[in-house]
């Protein structure tokens, strides 16, 4: 599919600062005092578990909530006590949203006909009489964004005829037609087929490269995450613990608890063990690499699964585990290892030709790639800025 | 009968895939306490039916089958006129339609039943959607409190207030009006508890999404919730048209002497007790004619009615 470029008529790209946002519902604290700077044109997606505050955040961002404490400002203008419909801001929401008593065409004229005609003008039928022009123009607004998404023949449907992507599509119709400062998006392809989100998510893509206006996206699935958005972050509990490109918080994640929300699948954490003069101990192997002797005790190691490869034989570099489970991807196969008792699951990327011969209950040794493994502190926290990587000013950065 | 024994019997698959009937008495003692059911229930209508057919002896003698024999009987009342006996002979069915609608302004009492039930409903509407969102979808101070009054106010049978209501509305002036009859009933908990109890089911982001594209609460309720709740709100018509186009005893009560006033359940009275006895036959002609609009509606709107009970209208 092809989006042409919006009109540069109304070229509008917003800003949007959020400054110590906090809510609470109740005695439960759902947002601790948040800080968050969205750029002008960027995709950012909030990214984290259910229940961590990513849609409390966005429908305060939308107007649909009150912050306990916290300014939120678009464009430089503060807008907390401006109500959702006057921030000219579009949010598509999960379960679509769409009035089911209006056809595709109505449902996509609503926000027009109640932002741009006054009462008088949308009176049933004196309206159309007192202003045709306006009129026209805004069933030529709702024909020109059913073209591009490709819906116009669905305009005179009601949204119980439509199928889930049908409906999905006239939600961000409804989105667009708008044209919004800032798109916000509540998991907008949880309820749709695998292989119909997958393909949406390089259309969401597309769209705001095309529209180049600012996305909010809200998400509980990483890869949507990683696949779409310009800029990333990752919530928990209440907390934003990491904001940064797709890529450097894959790379470097700067908690435990980021390294293991991100990424499919997971990332192996191993126990480690720092000695008095910073050296790592992890699975009766030695590392190359030494962190701050501040940082004796013990210590996880995480290593993702692309990071390890089989190994032809035992050394004192491999680690030996039983093959219990093989994931066959197609293109990848994901090994299952039980190792010993204080480690449990290793999970080990593998090419289908060097896995061939495998079969469940094997016994398989593993080494790591050197240089790839990240450490983390009791704490959960990031520790060892020596051993990072090219980007690692990026990622201290954005620690810091 | 054989009706009866084919819904009786359970209807299977057999394996070679062809429909067979097979005898099941659990299901024949179901069907057989339904139509027990059925026919205690429809007798009254089949005697309403009957009477307001057949002429006053058959009435009395309890001859004639449904619809009586149709035989021309004298019309004493027109006798009593000074007309010649010849000319007062009527055909029972004939006769008792038009005494009907003759004796009494039964088309006036039709008329105000109409508009009557229409206001009341009308403005049982008007409050009860508002109060139903705000209870549904509103978060404010005491909305459970509110609620469990809502819930309260459903038991109270609505014979224990009369009384300080007939008091009310006779200081305000306001007995033998259109106003009697309808401001007592505008305020339906029962509507606003179903209401609310549909208006649960519409999910909140239809409600943002309005919020969103710029509508305010009260356009909110009428262009969204009105709209989806279609169904429901049928239900709660046929839960008031009937109860108040039914209603004998408030009519009863506020109009006192206006007949211009009289609804379709107290055009039932002119028929009774007159100085020439009962006139039954009229009478049923009367009375199946005030049922029969309702009976009509709800075969019209039966489906929707159901689905409006059982509150699955949206998805």
């Amino acid at each position: 599919m092809c989006w042409p470029n919006s009109n540069g008529a109304r070229a509008t790209v917003a800003t949007i600062t959020l400054t110590r946002i906090s809510k609470s519902f109740g005695a439960t604290r759902v947002l601790n005092d948040i800080d968050l700077d969205i750029q002008a044109g960027e995709f950012l997606t909030l990214v984290g578990p259910s229940g961590c505050g990513k849609s409390t955040l966005l429908r305060i961002l939308a107007g649909l909530e009150e912050p306990n404490t916290g300014e939120v400002r678009i464009d430089g203008r503060t807008v907390n006590a401006v109500r959702a419909a006057d921030r000219n801001l579009a949010m598509v929401f999960q379960s679509y949203a769409l009035y089911p008593h209006l056809t595709v065409a109505e449902n996509m004229m609503t926000p027009l006909r109640l932002r741009d005609l006054s009462w008088r003008e949308r009176l049933p039928v004196a309206g159309p009489l007192l202003a045709r022009a306006k009129h026209k123009s805004l069933r030529a607004q709702v024909e020109e964004t059913a073209r591009i998404l490709e819906i116009e023949p669905l305009l005179q449907r009601k949204p119980g005829q439509l199928s889930g992507g049908q409906r999905q599509r006239v939600a961000l119709g409804r989105a667009m037609v708008r044209k919004p400062v800032a798109f916000l998006m509540d998991e907008p392809l949880s309820n749709l087929d695998a292989a119909l989100r997958v393909h949406m998510r390089s259309e969401l893509a597309e769209l705001h490269s095309d529209l180049g206006t600012t996305f909010v996206y809200v998400t509980h699935d990483q890869a949507e995450a990683l696949t779409m958005s310009t800029r990333m972050a990752v919530m928990m509990d209440g907390d934003i613990l990491q904001l940064d490109s797709p890529q450097a918080i894959y790379e470097n994640p700067s908690d435990i608890r980021v390294a293991q929300f991100i990424g499919s699948p997971k990332i192996n954490i191993l126990p480690g063990d720092v000695d008095s003069d910073g050296r790592i101990s992890v699975a009766g192997m030695t590392l190359a690499r030494r962190v701050s002797a501040a940082n004796r005790g013990a210590i996880s190691v995480g290593l993702r699964p692309e990071n390890l490869k089989l190994a032809k034989g035992s050394s004192a570099e491999t680690i030996e585990g039983t093959l219990v489970y093989r994931e066959n991807l197609g293109s990848d196969l994901y090994l299952h290892l039980a190792i010993g008792e204080n480690i449990g699951r290793l999970i080990v990327r593998a090419a289908p030709h060097e896995a061939s011969g495998l079969n469940v209950g094997d016994q398989v040794f593993v080494e790591r790639l050197r240089g790839e493994a990240i450490f983390f502190g009791a704490d959960g926290k990031r520790v060892g800025a020596a051993g990072l990587k090219s980007n690692g000013a990026d990622a201290a950065r954005a620690v810091a | 009968m054989s009706d009866a024994t084919a819904t009786a019997a359970v209807r299977e698959r057999s394996s070679d895939d062809q429909f067979v009937l097979r005898w099941s008495s659990r299901e024949a003692l179901k069907h057989a306490v339904l139509i027990v059911g059925a026919l205690i229930v429809l007798l009254p209508f089949y005697v309403m039916l009957s009477y307001s057919f057949k002429s006053p002896s058959e009435i009395m003698t309890n001859t004639g089958g449904l619809i009586g024999l149709q035989e021309p009987f004298r019309d004493d009342y027109c006798v009593k006129l000074g007309n010649a006996a010849e000319d007062c002979m009527v055909t029972p069915v004939i006769y008792n339609y038009t005494t009907a609608f003759g004796k009494a302004p039964l088309l006036r009492y039709l008329f105000n039943g109409a508009v009557v039930t229409a206001s009341i409903f009308f403005i049982q509407v008007l409050i009860a959607l508002p109060c139903a969102y705000a209870l549904a979808k509103l978060k404010w101070w005491g909305r459970e409190f509110v609620f469990s009054m809502v819930l309260f106010c459903l038991l109270i049978p609505v014979h224990a207030i009369a009384l300080p209501l007939y008091i009310m509305l006779s200081k305000l002036g306001l007995t033998n009006s259109y106003a009697a009859l309808v401001i007592p009933w505008t305020i339906s908990v029962f509507g606003i508890f179903l209401m609310r109890q549909f208006f649960m089911t519409v999910p909140d982001d239809l409600i943002d999404a309005a919020r969103m594209d710029g509508m305010n609460e009260f356009a909110i309720i009428w262009k969204v919730m009105l709209p989806t709740a279609v169904p429901a709100l049928l239900a709660f018509a046929i839960f008031s048209v009937v109860a108040h186009w039914n209603d004998y005893f408030w009519p009863r009560i506020v109009i006192t002497g206006n007949r211009e006033l009289f609804t379709p359940p107290l055009g039932l009275r002119e028929f009774k007790g007159d100085a020439d006895g009962d006139n039954f036959g009229p009478m049923m002609a009367t009375a199946t004619i005030i049922v029969t609009p309702l009976i009509v509606a709800f075969l019209i709107a039966q489906r929707r009615f159901i689905e409006g009970i059982t509150l699955s209208g949206m998805k």
